[in-house]
């Protein structure tokens, strides 16, 4: 990856942290932590790895992805929209009445491959994706975002088992690592680590990386695939980031910011993205 | 009894049939070829066929998403497990994103008897046709049993159909007339009163129109193999020209295909309604054919019950 491509998936996620929070900041709701510290993630896939046409949302060869943390739909939707899978005009809609723009995925809108929502469903549905790609001998490859909270979920591990059995090394799963779930400290709440090696006793390809280094996403994407295995990237994220008030703060969760605190994180971004342009 | 074949079997036989000719037929299953009866799927369709283990909620969400890719899905599992465990992957995964599952629940309701609670299911009915959209069934004989699953092999729809374990008598003598989607089957006539039943209650239903015959009294009776969406016409004639109606159905008296009745005769044109199933209770351990004895749910005892009504509101 290029100094140049590096700098312009910088500036896209922080130009999609400004459109998500305007969205919730307009909604006057919205999953604002985990949708930032997602952001990154969701922006090295959308604009780098996955094989989509937004002409044609349809398309059986297309790559899947499955947003298993449904709550962070923002900054799934500002991507869609800007991706140009529906009219960017149409973020205004988000939360309003007969808006299919709702807080959690909805098939209803293009791009949106699976209604999620309610937490350990997206890997099940993402194993059944691969494993129906696998048998077709299809190149259609499935990624699926998972949180860490998510991870206490029974159902996540039938599904890394099964992965696992399955050979699916057409399956990449990511879990945005940001130790904050919706009542304080992961570990805390639940205690997940190790989760590298929890993964890999399941057989995974396990790649635990930084979830906001865009380098180090890339290459984690990137890596060869090990025949037979699933690929697991556990990025470590900030909930929150790009805000510094609202980094690493379980409050933040599903936090609305008010009219000061919206302007300060625009401020925020702003100058973030002429110090990224500075370095042109 | 001269059948031997029971329902889980023939919708077997008859997936193997369809699934040889369409590839795109798969099986989904939870460590239950055996109760199943998947064994031949399993061995002469490797390719169609997902072994996921004992894990229910799993093999829903799989099924899901073998479907989102244009697999007709067939995900089996005993009817408690599937209609509990899985409920939330039904909802979402299924329903709610559009991927058209055929969850096929066996030895349902209180076919594994002296088992236990745990593994009886007599609540299906009632979670399932509540989900939008989700067609649910329950055929009353193998001839049906084929019916329901050509017709699902061949319609992209989400349904839920729970069958029985042991075999029970033909109700019908084919499959081309034993089962036409959405619609009840009138196999019975008379004008006192309609027994209206599904699934192993059908040919008790039957039994006891055949004793009240004997003792003057004409009942039309309703074979309602599909709960949802339910036959509104077919019970509406039921009110309208019989005046009373009775459900017999092994499930509890609570949310199930009487219920469905009740809803629709309330509402456009009530009638007396009499809802035979399982009693608000754990019920007590024992066979199938002990447990449907002891709940009333036999001919002897339907036609009792009819009686008891006819004398109450009737004369």
């Amino acid at each position: 990856m290029t100094h140049a491509e590096l700098q312009a998936l910088r500036l896209k996620s922080t130009s999609l942290r400004k459109a998500l929070l305007g969205m919730i900041y307009r909604a006057k709701t919205g999953h604002t932590g985990g949708s930032l510290s997602s952001v990154d993630i969701l922006t090295v896939l959308y604009y780098h790895v996955l094989r989509i046409d937004p002409k044609h949302p349809k398309d059986p060869n297309r790559d899947r992805f499955i947003m298993s943390k449904g709550h962070s739909v923002e900054a799934l939707y500002v991507i869609l929209a800007d991706k140009g899978f529906f009219p960017l005009e149409e973020l205004k809609t988000f939360s309003k009445f007969d808006s299919r723009l709702i807080g959690h995925p909805s098939v209803k809108v293009p791009g949106v491959e699976l209604n999620t929502g309610a937490l350990g469903h997206g890997l099940s549905c993402s194993v059944g994706m691969a494993l129906a790609a696998q048998r077709d001998r299809s190149a259609v490859r499935v990624f699926c975002l998972m949180g860490d909270g998510e991870q206490a979920e029974g159902s996540v591990w039938e599904a890394a088992m099964a992965a696992s059995n399955f050979k699916l090394d057409n399956l990449t799963a990511i879990i945005d690592r940001n130790r904050l779930q919706i009542s304080g400290n992961t570990e805390t709440v639940m205690k997940l680590d190790s989760l590298q090696e929890k993964w890999e006793a399941f057989g995974w390809d396990v790649h635990t990386v930084d979830g906001h280094d865009f380098s180090a996403l890339t290459e984690a994407f990137g890596a060869p695939q090990v025949l037979g295995k699933p690929r697991m990237i556990i990025a470590e994220t900030l909930k929150g980031k790009g805000v510094s008030y609202m980094q690493d703060n379980a409050k933040w969760h599903h936090g609305v910011p008010d009219d000061q605190q919206y302007h300060l994180a625009l401020e925020e971004l702003e100058s973030y993205m002429q110090e990224v342009r500075g370095h042109e | 009894m001269s059948n031997t074949i029971p329902n889980r079997k023939a919708f077997t036989d008859t997936l193997v049939d369809l699934a040889t000719k369409d590839p795109s037929i798969f099986v989904v299953t939870s460590d239950a070829r055996g109760s199943v009866t998947l064994e031949k799927f399993a061995d002469t369709l490797p390719g169609q066929f997902v072994e996921v283990g004992i894990a229910e909620q799993n093999e829903i969400g799989i099924a899901a998403g073998l479907a989102s890719f244009g697999k007709r899905v067939f995900a089996c599992a005993p009817a408690c497990f599937l209609s509990t465990r899985s409920l939330e992957q039904v909802k979402v995964d299924v329903v709610y994103s559009q991927n058209p599952v055929r969850i096929i629940g066996i030895s349902g309701g209180i076919s594994y008897g002296a088992l236990g609670y745990s593994h009886q299911s007599l609540h299906d009915f009632a979670v399932m046709r509540t989900f939008a959209d989700l067609a649910v069934l329950c055929p009353a004989d193998r001839f049906q049993t084929e019916a329901i699953t050509r017709w699902l092999a061949e319609h992209d729809v989400a349904a839920y159909v729970r069958m029985g374990r042991g075999p029970v008598p033909d109700v019908y003598a084919n499959v081309q007339e034993s089962f036409t989607f959405g619609k009840a089957n009138r196999l019975s006539e008379g004008s006192d009163a309609t027994i209206i039943a599904n699934g192993e209650t059908v040919h008790h239903a039957l039994e006891a129109a055949k004793i009240l015959g004997t003792q003057g009294i004409g009942v039309r009776v309703l074979d309602m193999p599909t709960i949802k969406p339910i036959d509104r016409d077919a019970i509406l004639s039921a009110a309208v020209e019989t005046g009373l109606i009775i459900t017999v159905e092994e499930h509890s008296i609570f949310g199930g295909m009487g219920s469905a009745v009740a809803e629709i005769v309330s509402q456009e044109h009530p009638v007396p309604i009499r809802i035979i199933g399982i009693p608000d209770e754990i019920p007590i351990g024992g066979s199938s054919a002990e447990l449907f004895d002891h709940y009333g749910l036999t001919g002897d005892a339907i036609a009792s019950e009819v009686m008891t009504l006819i004398k109450k509101f009737k004369r």
